[in-house]
């Protein structure tokens, strides 16, 4: 089971910029995209800086080519898997097996939860219309229907390492010669369940987040999509381009320690970065630049930091959180780092940790906090753990 | 791929391994609930506390599925949902709608993850290993059968907890007989697929599975193969499919013994599977199963169950209504769709 | 003290605990009751709604619920300040 898979193709929408050249922009210039909540009409707007796509509904269905009243996960996933098919240069999508596996927590939930208003005090209230596409499923229907794709669709929701598990089942189907083509990813719109959930659980800063700051207080929720273009070698060699990058390593492991927490050694987070190393037949030290999962959360950041020193000890590559640009995009968090990582590689640049200003005392080890250009880095691990202990990890490398 | 062992809450007396579907259970009206057993049996007092229905049920099968199999540390941790945890997910959002999102507790946002159940039954078994929570409709079960499917075959695993749960709650039911799905006659549920109409019941229910490398005494019944196809153009684009499932199988029509299809008693539905019945399958024994488990989307879980329990005991029971046993029980087609959208073909043969 | 047992009983679920099970000075979290954070998140939500407390920092958490008694000794004083 050696077949290698190539990147074809990257899509992304985000905080920081509607595709993957003007995130790529923002983070060269340190623009996060973290701020006062715009769109989404929450009682805590004025308490809890969030990281929104900076598009309304309106805007985003017209980019999008949905109609108007359609979840802004749906067209959050479409604007970046169209741009990321568009960008692989396959052409029509149905000269090969193609499949669409996506990911996102909560489905059309943005739309449920206001049928809920109505619907509560009196079950014949609400417009169905508004529940129709609720499913996580039927999200990822309607994004696989604008690309035209059906020879394989599914969807993978695992919380924050959703996307990430995506990429690297959607790789499996093209060793195993189940599918040639592969648009993997996932998208999250902003929602209130979501921000009042998270905020349920203490662990939202109501500043501007701190990923691996000693004084970190939380994390910032944010919304977006990512996906990648997977293709099999046979496909590779038809295209004009020659793909740089290839999905060299993964693995999930399950951190098996409570619902929600992190266990204080890493363990999850340990067995996956070590699991994707042997897959990809790596060192620890190949690694040139981790694209940490990086929260900003008290334990996610010390159970990270635990398991990277624990593997990576003594050496350390340089790394940093780009939740610090975007906020935390949970479903989609996979797929948008891993275009931000595979842009690394190409570009050849290490992205900064913005904020950092007390390394923290526990770790030998501290990000980095300015942009770094002019790195010949050969291999990046990209982080996604999340709750329920699912924990994944992907390694990007150069063909 | 062998099925080692299983474990299935359903509206039927599932749960456990007495005789298959003995005493069949009819229920009336449009919504079949579980028949559900004491789960403290199957779950830390300390931990029941916190799960909602559908995740006792998950965690209950599952853990009765491992038990059969005498296995403690599956290599992987595979579930499908559709829905995914309804109820959590309805209390959460009615107390932030009636709060006006203020003073919200954590435990129903924390339960109502979709890989809550996976994840659930990884930490009583300290498991540490692969976890997938796959969340596709009609595809939900398939999508999770496939990555097992693969764990095994890449030689990653050598034994997959497998399953899929779903689960009806009040609202999810309001909302979906609202979109026209049921039929409102109080028809007893055996006579569900013997009296067409516009309309169906829901369902709901948990089947695990083990499924395992290598071959062993007990095993049940090997899965040798799964096909999924989305929307198909029509008839005859169902009928390349099932061509082509069969050709890459290496089975003739000839070969299949039973046909497990997925009518639902709907006749907007249905009018497939009459078609199939008079057509390509016609030489064929065929037999539904929703007048046991209901409809839902991950009910090809049941059927698959259902299969894996009659290959074992090589004869059909009465309650499926097959008027005349064929005279070999060694290779069953599972057929099955959902909402005429989501359809799937499972072949499950005799070890 | 009486009225916090049964309050908590009901926010966290603890169907087989009767309030008489839970000593005034017993151990709530870890060993005791053996409850975990997210109970702990479920008692500040508890604090809040029916004695309009409020406790800013989870942190505070395991030395506020250490017992039903620490709880109940929060609660007065902080009432007062409320009032």
């Amino acid at each position: 089971m050696s077949a290698p898979v190539f990147i074809a193709g990257t899509g992304a929408i985000s905080a920081i910029g509607h595709s993957t050249a003007a995130c790529l922009a923002a983070l060269k210039n340190e623009a996060a995209g973290i701020g006062e909540m715009r769109y989404l009409d929450s009682v805590h707007r004025d308490e809890l800086p969030v990281a929104e796509v900076k598009l309304s509904n309106e805007e985003l269905s017209l980019l999008s080519g949905l109609a108007p009243g359609i979840s802004r996960t749906a067209e959050l996933g479409t604007i970046a898997a169209k741009e990321a098919l568009e960008n692989a240069g396959i052409g029509d999508v149905a000269q090969w097996r193609t499949g669409f596996i996506s990911a996102n927590s909560v489905g059309g939930m943005d739309k449920t939860e206001n049928f809920y208003k109505a619907f509560l005090p009196d079950p014949t209230k609400g417009r169905l219309r508004d529940v129709v596409n609720h499913e996580c499923g039927a999200v990822t229907e309607i994004v696989a229907d604008q690309l035209g794709i059906k020879d394989y669709i599914t969807t993978i929701s695992t919380a924050c390492s959703s996307s990430a598990n995506s990429i690297f089942f959607g790789a499996r189907l093209i060793r195993n010669n189940i599918l040639d083509v592969v648009v993997a990813g996932g998208a999250d719109a902003l929602t209130k369940f979501t921000l009042n959930g998270f905020n349920t659980l203490m662990i939202l800063d109501s500043e501007y987040c701190k990923p691996f700051d000693e004084n970190r207080k939380g994390l910032n929720l944010g919304e977006g999509a990512g996906y990648v273009v997977l293709v099999s070698e046979k496909v590779a060699a038809t295209l004009k381009e020659n793909p740089s990058v290839k999905l060299s390593g993964y693995c999930n492991a399950n951190d098996a320690y409570h619902q929600t927490a992190s266990s204080p050694d890493g363990t999850g987070s340990y067995l996956a970065m070590s699991g994707a190393l042997k897959r990809a037949g790596l060192q620890p030290a190949d690694i040139g630049y981790i694209n940490l999962h990086g929260t900003g959360t008290q334990n996610n950041d010390i159970a990270e930091g635990t398991a990277i020193k624990r593997l990576f000890d003594p050496r350390f590559p340089m790394m940093s959180s780009t939740k610090t640009f975007t906020g935390h995009t949970l479903g989609a968090c996979g797929g948008i780092e891993a275009v931000f990582s595979i842009m690394a590689l190409n570009n050849g640049i290490v992205y900064p940790n913005l904020r950092l200003e007390t390394p923290m005392a526990a770790l030998p080890f501290t990000p980095e906090t300015k942009l770094v250009t002019g790195v010949d880095i050969k291999h990046v691990l990209s982080n996604s753990f999340g709750f329920g202990g699912n924990c994944s990890s992907l390694i990007f490398s150069k063909v | 791929m062998y099925i080692r062992a299983t474990g299935n809450i359903s509206p039927q007396e599932s749960f456990g391994h007495g005789p298959l579907l003995e005493t069949p259970v009819d229920h009336r009206g449009n919504r079949l609930n579980c028949i559900e057993p004491d789960y403290k049996e199957f779950i830390d007092v300390k931990l029941i506390r916190r799960m909602s229905r559908i995740i006792k049920m998950g965690v209950a099968a599952a853990s009765e599925c491992l038990r059969e199999a005498t296995l403690k540390n599956p290599d992987a941790i595979v579930t499908g949902t559709a829905y995914g945890c309804l109820e959590d997910t309805g209390i959460f959002l009615g107390r932030m709608v009636e709060q006006q999102e203020t003073l919200l507790a954590p435990t129903a946002f924390i339960q109502s993850t979709h890989n809550t159940i996976g994840a659930q039954i990884a930490l009583q078994l300290q498991c540490n290993n692969y976890n997938n929570a796959f969340v596709h409709r009609g595809f939900s079960f398939e999508s999770a059968l496939l990555d097992a499917m693969l764990l095994l075959k890449e030689g990653d695993a050598q034994h997959v907890l497998v399953g899929a749960i779903d689960e009806i709650t009040n609202a999810s039911h309001a909302i979906l007989t609202r979109m026209g799905l049921y039929r409102h006659d109080n028809t007893a549920s055996l006579h569900l697929l013997t009296t067409p109409q516009k309309g169906t019941v829901a369902g709901e229910g948990a089947a695990f599975f083990v499924l395992a490398n290598a071959a062993s005494a007990t095993d049940y019944a090997r899965l040798d193969a799964l096909h999924t196809f989305y929307k198909p153009a029509g008839k005859e684009a169902i009928e390349k499919e099932i061509g082509r499932f069969l050709l890459n199988t290496g089975v003739g029509l000839n070969d299949i013994d039973l046909i497990i299809d997925g009518r639902n008693g709907d006749a907007r539905h249905d009018a497939t599977f009459n078609e199939l019945e008079a057509g390509l399958f016609k030489d064929i024994p065929s037999a539904g199963f929703k007048h046991l488990c209901g409809e839902y989307p991950t009910a090809s879980a049941f059927a698959l169950w259902l299969a894996t329990r009659i290959i074992k005991d090589e004869q059909i029971p009465a309650v499926l209504n097959v008027a005349k046993q064929p005279a070999a029980l060694k290779k069953i087609l599972v057929y099955n769709n959902h909402l005429n959208s989501h359809h799937s073909l499972l072949l499950v043969s005799a070890c | 003290m009486a009225d916090l047992k049964v309050q908590i009983i009901e926010q966290l679920n603890l169907q087989d605990t009767k309030p008489e099970d839970i000593g005034d000075d017993q151990a709530l979290f870890v060993e005791g009751l053996g409850l975990d954070s997210i109970d702990a998140l479920e008692l500040i939500v508890l604090l809040q709604q029916k004695y309009q407390v409020k406790l800013a920092n989870a942190d505070d958490g395991p030395k506020v619920f250490r017992t039903v008694r620490t709880m109940a000794e929060y609660i007065t004083a902080h009432k007062a300040q409320n009032a």
